[in-house]
């Protein structure tokens, strides 16, 4: 039986598919994991980093010693803006509030002049959803994330796009939010967040109690994508053998 | 025979004055020019603007009091995901800030550097930076697309302070780790007093054997003065030459939680020369006394 954990490495793949020839920039381990094993299986064109300089065309999520990096570009900083800039990544990032048509914070909590909590800054999330394909992963869903109204909007969600109007957010794409309880899209007409899909053994009841707004619940959910044979042997062989996944999101 | 530009890190703040505005290079806790900043928490400077992608240099001047602002897209620690004593200031409210996005900041610099007022982007666009930053504008294209684009500002800076593994006495500099990060663009951004210290200095004909020519990435004609400064980026990470001094990280970090504790970090750390730093931390095995 595979694990919350495996399940929410295929969801991040599933993100990935169709991506073809871009920058898969999953930040954080099960994104990491679920980007190695998109690319290692349906998305092999896929391009990723080492976590820092270099593109590397290893399938291990973890740290690799250098000697066993195998290095396809040196991509300084520098380089990363010329993928996000020409619209050739597909970045997944954290967040601290997302909200209801996918605008995310992970600058401050409370008034940004004098927040409650300072957390990163702006960082590259204004320049990563106006430019290119943006997911979110957020291993622990609950109200205070999914929640009414970020602080401070730092990747723009659809409301903030659409005003911008359809020419200047002709790149903007929120694709996928996965947690650890299921995997929300924004797939409605007005791009309101949607309940795609549940992991296995979680209710709809369970993810609209831990939903800070209302969501979109369509009267058939189906569940979250399993993994198949050939990739529960990548996971559990190849790209995550140690097991990182299952401290970020435990078996329940 | 040539010039040489060797000062070191008193030299440097005999140049910095009250109120300017300083680039520093590095990322996050990564190549920092702590020994010079270190000289400048001895120095009585005061009411600075620093710009930069921030870390524990941010965290640190913060602390001491040096700060009068700060223009950044984040500050971290990376391996302790946020800068606790920048975290302090700004939940005191005792600094002003000015927040960019990451890319924005790298414009920014291009654009002093280039000496244009701002260069055109679509990043920010629909983001809260234009409720953060009043000083963000945004600019129509005046070709036949008429795209409205934000104008991201240039930030001038009056002095710029980097760290490099090897330089040699004009002032040429050499990165051998994995980025140069925007050190280049830093020096180039600054209107004067730009400084690059580095791990060791070396004749010039020396370069090609610590490295290929394309880590010959800062330029004489970037630089005013080059400081020798061995261990100079300790505690953040100077690689090839060392790692990040995670404990001695950890030990900083600790020491948002309590006055008590930042005095005795202070007094143990910072009320030293830069050789009796150098020293203990060697004596102690970079633990913190």
């Amino acid at each position: 039986m595979p694990t919350r954990a495996d399940v929410c490495a295929v969801a991040v793949a599933e993100c990935f598919r169709g991506d073809g020839e871009i920058l898969a920039n999953p930040i954080g381990t099960i994104p990491m994991v679920g980007g190695r094993l998109a690319r290692a299986s349906f998305e092999p064109d896929l391009c990723m980093t080492d976590g820092y300089a270099l593109l590397i065309a290893n399938d291990e999520a973890a740290e690799l010693p250098p000697e066993r990096k195998v290095v396809e570009y040196w991509n300084p900083y520098r380089s990363m803006f010329d993928w996000v800039w020409s619209g050739r990544r597909h970045v997944m990032m954290g967040a601290t509030q997302v909200d209801r048509y996918g605008n995310q914070n992970i600058a401050a909590i409370g008034d940004y002049a004098k927040p409650r909590a300072m957390l990163l800054g702006y960082r590259g999330a204004p320049g990563n959803t106006i430019n290119d394909t943006t997911s979110y992963w957020v291993p622990n869903h609950n109200p205070q994330v999914l929640c009414e109204k970020v602080d401070t909007v730092c990747g723009i969600g659809y409301d903030r796009a659409a005003t911008l109007g359809e020419e200047t957010a002709r790149f903007h794409e929120i694709r996928r939010v996965v947690t650890n309880l299921c995997v929300l899209d924004f797939e409605t007409p007005d791009h309101r967040m949607r309940l795609r899909s549940l992991h296995p053994g979680v209710t709809a009841d369970e993810v609209v109690g831990a939903t800070g707004f209302e969501l979109v619940v369509p009267d058939d959910v189906p569940e979250s994508r399993l993994p198949d044979d050939d990739e529960l042997r990548l996971l559990y062989e190849v790209i995550d053998p140690d097991g990182a996944r299952e401290k970020e999101v435990p078996n329940p | 025979m040539a010039a040489h530009k060797r000062r070191t890190e008193d030299d440097v703040v005999a140049h910095l004055r009250d109120g300017m505005t300083i680039g520093i290079g590095g990322w996050g806790s990564r190549r920092k020019p702590m020994s010079i900043i270190r000289a400048i928490l001895r120095s009585p400077l005061r009411d600075l603007t620093l710009v930069t992608y921030g870390g524990p240099d941010v965290g640190l001047l913060c602390a001491a009091g040096k700060v009068k602002r700060v223009v950044y897209a984040f500050v971290s620690l990376d391996s302790i995901p946020l800068e606790p004593h920048f975290r302090k200031a700004r939940q005191e409210g005792v600094i002003e800030d000015e927040p960019l996005d990451e890319g924005m900041f790298l414009l920014g610099l291009q654009a002093a550097a280039w000496r244009v007022p701002f260069l055109p982007t679509r990043v920010g666009l629909g983001s809260d930076l234009f409720r953060d930053n009043p000083r963000l504008r945004t600019v129509r294209s005046p070709y036949d697309d008429g795209e409205e684009l934000v104008a991201a500002p240039a930030l001038v800076l009056d002095a710029a302070l980097v760290h490099l593994n090897r330089g040699d006495a004009r002032g040429n500099g050499q990165f051998l780790g994995p980025d140069l990060y925007f050190d280049d663009l830093m020096l180039s951004a600054a209107t004067g007093n730009r400084f690059m210290s580095v791990e060791r200095i070396v004749d010039t004909a020396d370069f090609a054997k610590e490295g290929s020519f394309h880590t010959q990435r800062i330029s004489r004609m970037m630089v005013d003065g080059v400081v020798e400064a061995p261990g100079g980026a300790h505690f953040t990470s100077c690689q090839p030459d060392y790692e990040r001094d995670e404990a001695f990280q950890r030990e900083y970090a600790g020491t948002a939680k309590s006055a008590e504790a930042w005095d005795a970090f202070k007094a143990a750390w910072l009320d030293l020369s830069e050789d009796e730093y150098q020293s203990r931390r060697q004596v102690t095995g970079n633990e913190p006394a």
